[in-house]
């Protein structure tokens, strides 16, 4: 099997090139990308890429796959396209080395949302609880690994991300402004109600196709301008 | 929250709800001058010179004018923060974009009362 892996290293590469390898796979077997990237280390120690859980939990090894970026420890090579694979790193934010990127940008729109919860009540004796009614509005949300796929993925990303918040970091701000749990749900939306921060998505819905866990970050951004417009009418 | 200057609305829900009301605006007018064309079997001056000539269909041409410039000032606001990156040129474009959408929305006004 073929692989064109996008190579960098600032210290000896003037700038970035493609580079081709060759894997043998026995006829009949599969087996995913990242096992064949960690197959390709082994030939060539200089490929520098970053993994961790290899189950799709960590969201470490997002690289884009053939186009479309994907989490290389849950897609099968058998599911991928075409004689050649070309593996380059998530687009839209500097590259460090190779297929490792510089994630900086993405987590500090992440912390711009507070993701965390904020309860400014009177603290309960043992803890907060919620009704199943309540803890069933967090599924769909609180599943995103921040693996980045959908944020590099979306052009108004692309375009301000030092900006807008992104996909990743409005479905997190959705998952805390839904939680029954959480008092500070107005101040929340205040900080999204500018031009920039969420009404920069103009629902291109590259987040939904892309996922790798299989969420609607599009959703989650259509919930929030709604009780933005239900505050604001 | 990010701050802007040169947006028309208050807020980006302000800005949100402003471009879909003129997009409903602006298809209406255009079904309207579509049905209206299409059913004149002689579309002469006269005819157009009737149709201007009431204060219903002034008010109305000046209403669609203003939800175009409104649409046109919030759409080029967008694309120029997205594409235009040096902070001069960026400045220029939405201040001409600015202008020109003042400046068609008191030229058409002149333009309609003149009929």
């Amino acid at each position: 099997m073929q692989f064109s892996i996008y190579r960098y290293d600032p210290d000896t590469d003037k700038k970035p090139y493609m580079k081709d390898y060759e894997l043998e796979i026995e006829t009949g077997s599969d087996m995913m990308l990242l096992d064949a990237l960690i197959l390709l280390k082994a030939q060539d120690a200089g490929i520098s890429f970053r993994r961790s859980c290899r189950e799709g939990v960590c969201g470490s090894d997002g690289v884009n796959v053939n186009g479309k970026n994907a989490l290389a420890c849950i897609t099968p090579l058998s599911s991928l396209k075409g004689k050649k694979i070309t593996v380059r790193p998530l687009p839209g934010l500097p590259v460090i080395r190779d297929l490792v990127v510089d994630m900086t940008q993405f987590y500090r729109q992440y912390e711009k949302i507070r993701p965390y919860l904020i309860n400014n009540d009177e603290q309960p004796v043992r803890e907060h609880l919620q009704t199943p009614q309540d803890r069933e509005k967090l599924d769909g949300l609180y599943e995103c690994i921040l693996c980045a796929c959908c944020s590099t993925a979306c052009p108004s990303f692309w375009w301000n991300p030092d900006k807008f918040i992104g996909p990743s970091g409005l479905l997190q701000a959705y998952r805390f402004i839904i939680d029954s749990r959480d008092t500070e749900t107005e101040s929340r939306l205040d900080d999204l109600d500018d031009a920039y921060s969420l009404f920069r998505c103009r629902g291109i819905m590259n987040c939904v196709s892309v996922c790798p866990k299989g969420l609607n970050p599009t959703q989650a951004i259509g919930h929030i301008r709604s009780m933005l417009l239900n505050r604001g009418l | 929250m990010v701050k802007s200057v040169t947006s028309l609305g208050r807020s980006g829900l302000h800005d949100w709800m402003i471009q879909r009301v003129s997009a409903v605006v602006l298809a209406v007018y255009i079904v309207y001058l579509a049905v209206f064309i299409f059913s004149t079997p002689h579309l002469q001056f006269s005819v157009w010179h009737n149709l201007f000539e009431r204060t219903g269909f002034k008010v109305f041409s000046l209403i669609a004018l203003t939800a175009l410039c409104f649409h046109a000032w919030i759409g080029l606001w967008v694309i120029s923060t997205d594409y235009l990156k040096p902070l001069a040129i960026r400045m220029v474009f939405q201040v001409l974009v600015i202008i020109s959408c003042i400046a068609l929305i008191l030229w058409g006004a002149q333009i309609f009362w003149s009929v």
